[in-house]
């Protein structure tokens, strides 16, 4: 029992680790043109290092027939858009002020980062 | 219009190029069709730009040609798009629909065996039955399950844990449990052997049917944008070169000539040159009655001409029309959140991993000082927590409400500017009403002049229409139309001044001219103690008087009254009967403001208040501690719209103030104001009701499937139960938000 035990809490650390402190990777867009994949409920890539100050255009390939990837929203700046199946949706973004830029799908099931620096 | 030759640039869709070198195959299979220009691909949007007088069908043959597939872009429009969607939707629901009639068909024959006999795995031929049923089972999560597998892995690849995490889990817990009851039975208690292949099935099933029926559900949430977006034509009678023609919307330019004819849609926003009609604005402003049209008149793209033909220049097109700018704002304020859904958020934000470490904790708790068999309940726990605990609901409870309740104010004519004006407004307790425009028409009209001595009233009205002609002031618009009625030609006045809260003067051959309050004669000491009681009883009518004075000395008292709107009363009572305390507020004298405020019903009123006292007025409310809403016509109320907690903003018909207020009442009407505040308290409602639907579920569920009732009353939840909530709990969130669409405000 106290190996199950044991087994328990390392498996909750494991998960505290992977889930919340793990610093996942981020994808660097000099151009700040991005494409997007929307499949199997991530957003792929996640974190997007951006450049300041330039026009970012993302492009959201939606694949995920899921409900909650139908729309992307970023909230700090009020911009969300219909993801349409199979088709290139293309999100404009005026320049953007150096800080990180949250968006997700309604639900908030995928997430995602603008960093923009 | 011909799409194939004509066009200068043409977009597709390339499907089936995975790799950087089918680029450069593509760009130069396309080149080789005649007509082709330039050609440049995306591999990242796998689109493809052909520019160039090419042949669609070639450009498609051509790639097709070297094996892969091309379909040409639809356009951007919204309609196009909205068509995908239900389509993709309607494909998506068939297949859950599919999914849920495999596992169900599997889950439920076993649920209903375990119901009659159990389902303990004792003797060999159970063992083999069993494995049997264990492997059809896996073939059902395989199949039927697959996409919350999948997307289970791909999240937890990129540290993400999401609802496909809980199910696949949750699932894949019961089923290996009950594998290895089947495959080692005797690792464990003889009273533990029992499998639950029917949970896992049956979880699938009723959460495919759960997605299945939100999909449908959601489809109707939009409805109000889909509306709105059906009423932009596609077409447009446009005059070039002296011939009339049918043109795509999208060709339309600036200035363009449009005839529309009796029943057609108004296809972008103009002026009218040519006709009269009477024009369906209801669509868009909520005003039932048709609006006459005249030359000079402005129209709106999406309202209906109904009588006459009309002949208008274009002066708006595209996403600068008014309906566009509806549909943005609409669009824009549905995804924005009132506060109260925001602990909504940060809970779902940390909710998935949050649950797995539950899952873990009551699975331990169980093996610790549960009763035997306590694996058996472990599992049970773990599996149930993981299931019941989707925060699906959760995360749709607050913008399903909301989109339906924008939406719906919308259809009233009355445009939200985002979520937490829709929160505020339900929260009003005093409403500040502008007089002029709002409680009344705002288009005053000369009711009495009555000349003092020896003056005749055409000298009067010439002189006073000569020195009104250079204010701004809305009474001068009715003094001129007087003036105009009579044939008076108006003179130039020299030495204009405008004195703010008082009145205009001005010099006409040689003469000093005053036409303004009695704070105006006070000043420049006129006697106006003859006139003053007469001025007074027209004050008590709810009329304007206002003193003309030539030289200092009294010449006239002009009277003017701004026809209170005929529904402002029963709006008023309908405002009262919420509780909402109001005041009105007015520039005019003491006397007419008493008259207008007696008529309509209000008690409390301040007159003779300038623009300045108005912002000053809502400070004052908002430091007591009242919530306060100002209701105005825009312009010189602009700075008091923007002070209040929520600011209404009347833009009447087609010279919307869109930007001006929280809220935009598209219609005259005050009911707007009342309708407002009810759709917005149903809203707040049923966001309510969402966010206790959804915390039910998920905040009570989760305890209650770890077993915490279990030392209590011996409650433990099955896993099927559990899934069935699961399923249950968007389902109930995206419905309770559908039925707000059939709300409608109650008239009294």
């Amino acid at each position: 029992m106290l190996m199950i035990n044991i087994l328990g809490a390392l498996l909750i650390i494991a998960i505290v680790y992977w889930f919340w402190l793990f610093k996942p990777k981020q994808v660097q867009s000099n151009d700040n043109k991005v494409a997007i994949v929307v499949d199997n409920g991530v957003y792929q890539p996640a974190q997007i290092k951006v450049v300041a100050g330039k026009e970012l255009t993302l492009n959201f390939d939606r694949q995920d027939s899921a409900p909650c990837s139908e729309t992307v929203i970023f909230p700090q700046l009020d911009i969300s858009k219909a993801l349409v199946m199979g088709d290139a949706n293309t999100l404009k973004i005026p320049e953007l002020k150096v800080g990180e830029y949250d968006f997700h799908c309604q639900m908030q099931m995928y997430k995602g980062k603008l960093i923009v620096q | 219009m011909s799409k194939n030759i004509n066009s200068s640039s043409q977009n597709f869709i390339i499907e089936g190029a995975n790799c950087g070198s089918c680029v450069a195959k593509i760009e130069k299979a396309l080149k080789t069709v005649s007509g082709a220009q330039r050609v440049e691909m995306n591999f990242a949007q796998r689109t493809v730009q052909v520019e160039g007088q090419a042949d669609e069908a070639a450009l498609i043959a051509a790639v097709e040609n070297i094996g892969y597939k091309a379909k040409p872009m639809s356009n951007d429009s919204e309609q196009d798009a909205l068509d995908e969607k239900a389509k993709a939707d309607d494909a998506h629901y068939k297949k859950l629909m599919r999914n849920m009639i495999l596992a169900l068909g599997v889950g439920a024959p076993l649920m209903l065996y375990g119901l009659i006999f159990d389902m303990n795995v004792i003797t060999t031929t159970q063992r083999i039955a069993w494995f049997i049923v264990g492997l059809a089972t896996l073939a059902v999560m395989a199949v039927a399950g697959k996409q919350f597998y999948n997307g289970a892995w791909q999240a937890f690849k990129n540290h993400a844990a999401n609802m496909d995490t809980l199910i696949a889990l949750g699932t894949g817990t019961a089923w290996l449990y009950s594998m290895v009851v089947v495959i080692t039975p005797n690792l464990l208690p003889e009273v533990a052997r029992h499998v639950y292949f029917e949970a896992s099935a049956m979880i699938i099933g009723l959460i495919s049917l759960g997605l299945a029926l939100e999909v449908k559900a959601r489809g109707r949430t939009s409805e109000a944008i889909k509306r709105l977006i059906g009423l932009q034509p596609k077409t447009a009678r446009v005059i070039r070169d002296g011939q009339e023609r049918d043109i795509d919307i999208s060709d339309v330019v600036k200035n363009d000539q449009v005839r529309v004819r009796p029943g057609e849609k108004i296809s972008v926003d103009g002026e009218v040159l040519e006709g009269s009609s009477s024009v369906d604005e209801s669509m868009l402003t909520g005003e039932p009655m048709p609006v006459t049209k005249q030359i000079g008149d402005t129209v709106v793209a999406g309202s209906i001409n109904k009588t006459g033909t009309l002949l208008f220049k274009a002066t708006h097109i595209g996403s600068e029309t008014t309906l566009a700018n509806i549909i943005n704002m609409v669009k824009r304020a549905q995804n924005s959140k009132p506060s109260i859904g925001r602990l909504a958020d940060v809970i779902s934000g940390i909710f998935v991993p949050t649950v797995m470490i539950i899952a873990i904790l009551a699975g331990l708790a169980w093996l610790n000082f549960g009763p035997e068999p306590s694996i058996a309940y472990a599992v049970v726990a773990v599996t149930t927590v993981l299931i019941i605990a989707c925060p699906c609901a959760l995360g749709l409870a607050t913008p399903m409400s909301v989109m339906v309740g924008i939406g719906k104010a919308a259809e009233s004519g009355i445009l939200i500017r985002n979520g937490e004006a829709l929160q505020v407004t339900s929260k009003i307790t005093t409403m500040i009403l502008d007089k002029t425009g709002t409680i009344t028409e705002g288009a005053p009209t000369v009711t009495d002049v009555i000349t003092f001595n020896n003056s005749d009233e055409n000298t009067v009205m010439q002189h006073v229409a000569s020195l009104e002609s250079s204010s701004e002031h809305p009474l001068a618009e009715a003094i001129i139309s007087y003036a105009k009625a009579l044939n008076l030609t108006l003179s130039k006045v020299t030495d204009f001044d405008a004195l703010t809260g008082k009145g205009v003067i001005g010099t006409l051959d040689g003469q000093t001219l005053l036409f303004g309050n009695k704070a105006l004669m006070d000043k420049y000491h006129v006697a106006i103690d003859d006139a003053y009681e007469q001025a007074q009883t027209l004050a008590s009518e709810a009329k304007t008087p206002m003193y003309f004075a030539v030289n200092q000395q009294l010449q006239a008292i002009i009277a003017v009254a701004d026809p209170i709107k005929a529904d402002s009363a029963a709006a008023i009572k309908r405002l009262q009967n919420k509780g909402i305390h109001l005041v009105m507020l007015t520039g005019d004298n003491q006397a007419t403001a008493q008259a207008v405020a007696k008529k309509v019903g209000i008690k409390d009123f301040i007159a003779e208040v300038l623009p300045d006292d108005k912002v000053n007025e809502v400070i004052k409310r908002q430091a007591k501690g009242e919530i306060v809403g100002m209701t105005g016509d825009g312009i010189n109320d602009a700075p008091a719209l923007a002070q209040a907690d929520v600011g209404f903003a009347i833009g009447t018909g087609t010279d919307i103030a869109i930007e001006s207020g929280d809220i935009t009442l598209m219609r005259g009407s005050l009911h707007g104001l009342a309708d407002a505040i009810a759709v917005s308290s149903a809203t707040i409602l049923n966001i309510k009701q969402n966010l206790f639907g959804a915390f039910i579920y998920n905040v009570a569920g989760i305890p209650i499937a770890a077993g915490v009732l279990y030392p209590f009353f011996g409650l433990l939840l099955n896993p099927v139960v559990a899934g069935a909530a699961m399923a249950l709990s968007s389902l109930t969130v995206v419905s309770n938000a559908n039925r707000l669409r059939f709300f409608k405000p109650a008239k009294s």
